[in-house]
């Protein structure tokens, strides 16, 4: 390409052309221009900037030797910094800064600064090179036989059509199909509600009304040990609240014999119908659930359903009631996939 | 032996064998102008490198395996705790490599700053015009570098494993679910298998530290190229026309201000990272799905796209057996979409409505363009509403207000505030060329008065310096595309009227009320008329000037100027 890139002619400034005077930007000389001892002074502050980055660098090294990672230092108003971290950051950030700046005030202030005038050049080729250009390629494309044999050129061109396939199958083992993945978490019928943190079982007398508490199925731990990753957990997890029976306007399923909830204790999925986040905010008297990531709201004394924000559908309940023992365990598993929607979904 | 002949030497072996006198004798002494507004581009070469080099470091250490273990380290306070490999050892590099903690801010803060200058430095593409032909091909890879640095950015952020990290990702998730027919599958062929499985960090690593930084090198790459091929751009001013190129030779003075500037941004960020934390992981915790802090923020640049995806109304529907969520499909997938698409056609655009085939390098004034720099407000501002509602829970708590009033705010303003913007922007614009004009025709207020003898009083007005006057002259006038004719003078249809018709009105709606520039006539009269008033007034400039020496307390740029010029010895 640099054929094309003709010098650049510098014209210094009171230069004529043929047509007439070459204009330049107004100079105005600097003071390190025509003081010598103005001049001497940068010099001097160059060297200064140069030495400081030098001095720096040894501080950098010092540092990394002598601070030990865990010292700390307090700071007024802003608490407790890592000794270590800010000696470091501060040393070679300054070393690299004094390089910096003097060679700048090198530049500023000691090196010419008249303005010089290249001219441009039109950048697209004059019209013989064109033509020469589009001769050269047509002479090609002869040679090839590109244009004449068809029957070449069409196979050559479905073979690279195809030639890509193998490099897209073979993504295919990224992983599993979806399957009925997305519809089914681990809950069924009879399993315990533990609480998430000690995994205790959870007797309706421990949540007070107005309270929230996280659970999840009682099998969790084992299958998230069996599985070795969190992906039970991303789905599984639900929040008991209790309420006063009175101030639940709806549920989203259940019969007076075989009612969704036990004495105003709801179960819900935790996991946002939105994009997934985990929902944590509940305000106790208009019994809202507020998601922290996009403020999707939902009321879970009216059926879970979303009172404001993106989310489209309501929290998906999980039926409840006491086993023998008195624990409370679902009284079947979720009646609708948990979590964002999906285009499976329906 | 002289130092340059040991050069000669050396030059003598590298010409032999790769021609470089002949490069060097064109190249060394290349032209390149100067302007503050140029740095955000250097910026933002200058921070991918520091980007670079402080991820090579933290590829020294860091694991990218989501395999659980038990935390016991020098953070006490997640002792027991299980947590990724990814995770812990980013904290081992946070608390027990020295300087480990550095490079990971260093990282982190550079990122931030890579974004910030190239969008600053769109900007100044944008607003000055220096996208026109011939450097269409240069804001297309602009736009791309952008958003490869979106990806990587996020990419990045996702990779500790920590608690909001990983409350992105399952957001990214949510998104993927949202496409419609593939979603599903795209997701689970992402995550192998459900979210969070525990392949998806490994495979992002690679992404992060080669695919898609290879991509961005190779595009700066090109970008560097075309922009020392073409020469760059330069503002108006007095000698510098569209044909030259006025400014400081590369060696050495450019080369210089750039390789010094290079340090200076590198110290900058050094500094930054030793004295501001950013991204503590250590204080979030490891990502459990189950967990989420209130105020999750993304990182800014990211904060956009949370806005929309915040203040989108919930649409969603079921048709058929399938569901498609455009409550997350459009705020997640096309809005960003669109607006890249936008971005990467916009020059082609304004070039079809300007039915302009020049090369432009003589960059505009944001005012001689008022539509595009309207336009340009205009997409600000939309960018902005979505900034602001990306934080309105930080806004909510912060300001007392309430969360739903500020969504609402967001979804009325974000319709309402755009178009606003672009009217005000562009009679602002108007205005400033009404005045343009004005100074060109009646010269520089001089603040001084000047009583008539037949008792009138009058301002003294002076001549433009060379430079204004350049400035202003350097606007283009453009006469809008023709309107078509119906039929032509055969009387044949044209059956191009329609689309030939709308292109003309795109024209005239772009360009018709732009203020003519002064003819040469009306110049020329102008300046004897200035002239005159001038040297009428030069007695009450004389004696102001007696009584404030120092130039008083009206700005006179010019006798500022004059007392700057030396005493010549």
């Amino acid at each position: 390409m640099s054929e094309q890139n003709t010098p650049d002619v510098e014209i210094e400034a009171g230069a004529v052309e043929p047509d007439g005077d070459i204009v330049l930007p107004d100079h105005h000389p600097r003071r390190t221009d025509f003081d010598p001892r103005a001049a001497k002074r940068a010099e001097r502050q160059v060297s200064i900037m140069f030495t400081l980055s030098a001095v720096f660098t040894v501080a950098f090294v010092v540092a990394y030797v002598m601070i030990p990672t865990d010292a700390t230092f307090p700071v007024p108003f802003f608490g407790t910094w890592s000794a270590s971290n800010t000696a470091l950051g501060v040393t070679f950030g300054l070393a690299a800064f004094f390089i910096g700046a003097g060679i700048m005030q090198w530049a500023k202030k000691l090196m010419n600064d008249k303005e010089v005038v290249a001219m441009r050049h039109s950048l697209a080729s004059p019209e013989e090179s064109r033509e020469e250009a589009i001769a050269v390629f047509q002479e090609g494309v002869d040679d090839s036989g590109f244009a004449t044999r068809r029957i070449l050129r069409r196979s050559l061109l479905g073979a690279v059509a195809l030639f890509p396939i193998p490099l897209i199958v073979i993504l295919r083992d990224l992983g599993p199909l979806p399957g009925n993945k997305m519809f089914i978490t681990s809950w069924v019928p009879g399993m315990r509600i533990v609480l998430d943190v000690t995994g205790a079982p959870i007797r309706p007398a421990d949540i007070p009304v107005g309270g929230i508490v996280s659970a999840m199925p009682a099998v969790l731990p084992a299958i998230q040990k069996a599985e070795g990753n969190l992906n039970a957990r991303a789905k599984d997890v639900v929040l008991l609240v209790r309420m006063n029976p009175d101030e639940i306007r709806s549920q989203q399923g259940g019969t007076d014999d075989e009612p969704w909830d036990y004495e105003g204790v709801l179960c819900f999925s935790k996991i946002c119908t939105h994009v997934g986040c985990p929902i944590a905010l509940y305000e106790q008297r208009t019994h809202h659930l507020l998601c922290p990531c996009h403020q999707s709201t939902f009321d879970l004394a009216d059926s879970g359903n979303v009172v404001f924000g993106p989310a489209a559908r309501e929290l998906p309940q999980l039926p409840i009631k006491l086993d023998d023992e008195g624990y409370l365990v679902a009284r079947d598993s979720f009646q609708q996939p948990v979590g964002p929607s999906f285009w499976e979904r329906g | 032996m002289s130092v340059m002949n040991k050069l000669g030497h050396q030059a003598e072996f590298l010409d032999d064998r790769l021609t470089v006198a002949n490069w060097g004798k064109r190249n060394l002494r290349k032209v390149f102008p100067e302007h503050w507004t140029f740095m955000f581009g250097e910026m933002a070469l200058y921070s991918f490198i520091i980007v670079l080099l402080s991820g090579i470091y933290l590829t020294l250490w860091f694991k990218p395996s989501m395999t659980e273990v038990v935390y016991n380290g020098t953070y006490t306070p997640l002792n027991g705790i299980e947590m990724s490999e990814a995770y812990k050892s980013t904290l081992d590099i946070s608390f027990d490599v020295r300087g480990g903690l550095l490079m990971r801010q260093v990282h982190h803060w550079g990122a931030m700053l890579f974004i910030a200058s190239m969008t600053i430095h769109m900007m100044r593409v944008f607003f000055t015009g220096a996208f026109r032909k011939p450097r269409e091909i240069n804001w297309t890879i602009g736009v791309l570098l952008l958003t490869m640095g979106f990806v990587e950015g996020f990419a990045g952020y996702s990779l500790p494993d920590d608690l909001l990290s990983g409350t992105g990702l399952r957001i990214a998730e949510g998104i993927m679910l949202s496409i419609p027919v593939v979603g599903t599958y795209i997701s689970f062929f992402a995550f192998g298998g459900e979210f969070p499985g525990d392949e998806f960090i490994s495979r992002l690593y690679g992404i992060h530290i080669l695919l898609i930084p290879g991509i961005i090198l190779g595009l700066i790459t090109a970008h560097m190229l075309i922009v020392w091929y073409q020469k760059h751009t330069q503002y108006p001013g007095k000698g510098k026309t569209n044909d030259n190129v006025v400014g400081y030779p590369f060696m050495p003075v450019y080369m210089a201000k750039a390789g010094g500037f290079f340090f200076i941004v590198f110290g900058i960020t050094v500094f930054l990272s030793g004295v501001a934390t950013i991204n503590p992981i250590w204080a979030y915790g490891p990502y459990v799905p189950d967990q989420i802090t209130a105020g999750s923020q993304p990182d800014w640049y990211m904060g956009w796209l949370e806005g929309a995806l915040r203040a989108m109304p919930n649409w969603e529907t079921t048709l058929w057996g399938h569901t498609i969520s455009w409550n997350v499909l459009i705020p997640g997938a096309v809005v960003l979409g669109v607006i890249i698409n936008l971005m990467l056609i916009y020059p082609w655009l304004e070039a079809k409505v300007t039915g302009d085939k020049r090369e432009h390098h003589l960059l505009d004034r944001p005012r001689n363009a008022p539509t595009r720099t309207g336009i340009g407000v205009m997409s600000l501002t939309f960018y902005m509403m979505l900034l602001i509602g990306g934080g309105n829970d930080i806004i909510a708590s912060q300001f007392n207000l309430s969360i739903n009033a500020i969504t609402w705010a967001i979804r009325i303003g974000i319709f309402i505030l755009p178009p606003i913007s672009f009217v005000i922007t562009k009679r602002i614009c108007l205005s400033l060329q009404r005045r343009d004009r004005d100074k060109l025709l009646h010269g520089r207020e001089t603040g001084s008065i000047m009583r008539l003898p037949e008792g009138a009083f009058v301002e003294v007005h002076a001549p433009l310096s060379d430079n204004e006057k350049a400035v202003i002259l350097s606007k283009t006038d453009i006469t809008p595309l023709p309107w078509p004719e119906k039929v032509d003078e055969n009387g044949v249809k044209d059956p191009q009227y329609k689309k030939d018709h709308r292109w003309a009105r795109l024209s005239h709606w772009f360009f018709s009320d732009n203020v003519p520039k002064p003819t040469a006539a009306e110049l020329a009269e102008a300046e004897a008329h200035i002239r005159h008033s001038a040297a009428e007034g030069a007695p009450v400039i004389a004696h102001r000037e007696q009584l404030e020496p120092e130039g008083g307390v009206l700005h006179d740029p010019s006798a500022v100027e004059a007392e700057k010029e030396p005493v010549t010895k």
